[in-house]
């Protein structure tokens, strides 16, 4: 047994090349892994070597799960993934099944879909907005961020009934119908957002010890963004354009005015500014759809049992952490075969090591905060 | 390149290949012996450019094993999805890690999930299960495993 004062006195203690690297755990709890990530880090001194995840802690083996329930229920086993973009994961799962049974939607549901996407975006950007900030040290932003949050969680819960796991979205269309209160409360948001948004950029953008933080740190390069296969924000910091809503649109996003934000900063600046000109985007979103909901259905006649022929059906959304596919393979059962989630954090997760390397532990925070994760989401 | 142009493309390149037009994509299935040489083919060739690998997972097929790659050129934006047939007694094909940076994660998915044995993969180890795990792979059709799982 060493005492750790023994320790302390030998010669060259903290000199690297007498004591080697250390190895420092950080997680499975620790709070800026927003969850239960484990990463083993390899430094000499204050420089990483090597960061090592391991994952698993939260892993329900959905996929598995998946294959024993029908082509209805495995939708809503999937908000539990990405708990923050839940209405976009059931998205990407109804769009794939719509796609085997070839339904059309109506446009009112349509309407509705994206509109509820984008509330989503814009409640999970908020999010990483105020933990991101608290990760680096600054409290505020917290409150802030989770005030307006609040105010999309009451819009939710009113039309879907919860606040976190929705479940609104069904083969066809739509659960059910918007709350009669749902355009107001929404108007209400926007007004008060767009006062707000301009607040955060006042109160962190601008400020310098948060920049220092954030630029030059975690550099990652549009090839190595590509090969990694990083999505959303964290590539589209550099300079790849992969938005799906833009590249494959669905839904109403064809008809919709909007831009794809580019930055070709490679750092965490730049996917830190990526984030904050989307929430500017969805906002405006929002804002074009809301007055313009068509009447109509809210969803397709469907079978009560639905049987997927038998092949293979991929689809494409972008949740607020990057793309997210569903790869089902139907043996034309009430089942699926296969099914597959590409969650985005997952690849994301897989550049960490490569951003983080050469970098001081200091740094780590940041770049962790600004790919966003989510566990569940890569545990799956 | 459309679906058309590109089956074109690939069947002057890669001759042993067969092709499977019937999904939103189109399918290749390659041979295992020549699978590297195909890769590279994929990935360097300049009209093909395929340097982006979006999915890639495994389908057991109960009498065999089935990779399954999605790749993506992001320059020309076509897709292509390439499949391999593996023993499924002893599923060996080579890593691919080398020229998409992401398989190496999921390619370690692969491996405990369905014991797939990655040929030359830099770090082939447990990710997502706990350590001390061996042998069963859960996401094979014949796993059982009565405590942990519920059936419907």
């Amino acid at each position: 047994m060493y005492r750790e004062t023994e320790i302390l006195k030998q010669p060259g203690v903290g000199d690297p090349d007498v004591f080697g690297d250390m190895v420092i755990n950080i997680g499975p709890q620790h709070p800026s892994t927003h969850g239960v990530l484990h990463l083993v880090i390899t430094l000499n001194g204050e420089t990483i070597k090597k960061v090592e995840p391991h994952l698993g802690y939260i892993h329900r083996s959905i996929e598995k799960m998946c294959e024993s329930l029908s082509f209805r229920q495995f939708i809503y086993v999937t908000s539990k993934m990405d708990y923050l973009s839940s209405h976009i994961n059931n998205h990407g799962c109804c769009l794939c099944v719509e796609k085997g049974m070839q339904i059309e939607v109506p446009p009112r549901a349509q309407v509705i879909r994206v509109l509820m996407d984008e509330l989503t975006r814009l409640a999970s950007h908020q999010l990483w907005w105020g933990a991101g900030a608290m990760d680096i040290g600054a409290l505020t932003p917290f409150f802030y961020a989770f005030r307006e949050r609040e105010m999309i969680n009451d819009i939710m819960e009113e039309t879907c009934g919860t606040r976190l796991t929705m479940n609104y979205m069904v083969p066809g269309g739509v659960m059910t119908d918007v709350h009669p209160n749902f355009q107001k409360r929404v108007h209400q948001f926007i007004d008060h957002f767009k006062k707000k948004i301009d607040e955060y950029d006042e109160l962190l953008t601008g400020n310098v010890i948060f920049q220092h933080r954030m630029k030059g740190v975690g550099y990652l390069s549009k090839e190595d963004a590509i090969s990694y296969g990083c999505t959303g924000p964290t590539a589209r910091g550099s300079g790849v354009n992969c938005d799906i809503r833009k590249l494959f649109p669905y839904e109403v996003y064809n008809k919709l005015q909007f831009d794809e934000i580019i930055e070709t900063g490679c750092d965490c600046f730049a996917r830190y500014l990526v984030r904050m000109k989307e929430m500017r985007e969805s906002l405006s979103i929002v804002e074009q759809l809301i007055d313009n909901i068509p009447e109509g259905d809210i969803q397709a006649k469907t079978k009560a049992v639905l049987k997927l022929p038998k092949g293979e059906y991929y689809s494409r959304v972008e949740t607020a952490r990057g793309e997210f596919g569903v790869y089902i393979v139907s043996e034309g059962g009430t089942t699926p075969y296969r099914i597959k989630f590409r969650s985005p954090g997952y690849s994301n997760l897989s550049a960490l090591d490569h951003m983080a390397r050469g970098g001081k532990i200091g740094d780590l925070v940041a770049i962790m905060a600004m790919i966003d994760l989510v566990i569940p989401d890569i545990d799956r | 390149m459309s679906k058309d142009e590109l089956k074109i493309k690939l069947a002057e390149l890669i001759p042993s290949a067969t092709f499977d037009e019937s999904g939103e994509w189109l399918n290749i299935n390659i041979t295992p012996p020549d699978f590297m040489s195909s890769i590279e083919i994929l990935r360097n060739k300049v009209e093909l450019n395929f340097d982006y690998l979006f999915c890639q997972t495994c389908i057991d097929w109960k009498t065999h094993l089935m990779m399954v790659y999605h790749l993506e050129s992001t320059a020309y934006r076509h897709q292509l999805v390439i499949k391999i047939q593996l023993d499924r007694n002893k599923p060996e094909i080579e890593t691919v890690s080398h020229i998409w940076r992401t398989a190496e994660f999921h390619e370690r998915e692969v491996y405990e999930m369905f014991g797939v044995n990655f040929l030359n993969h830099p770090d082939l180890r447990l990710l997502i299960l706990p350590d001390g795990w061996e042998g069963r792979n859960p996401l094979r059709k014949d796993f059982e495993d009565p405590v942990n799982m519920i059936k419907l």
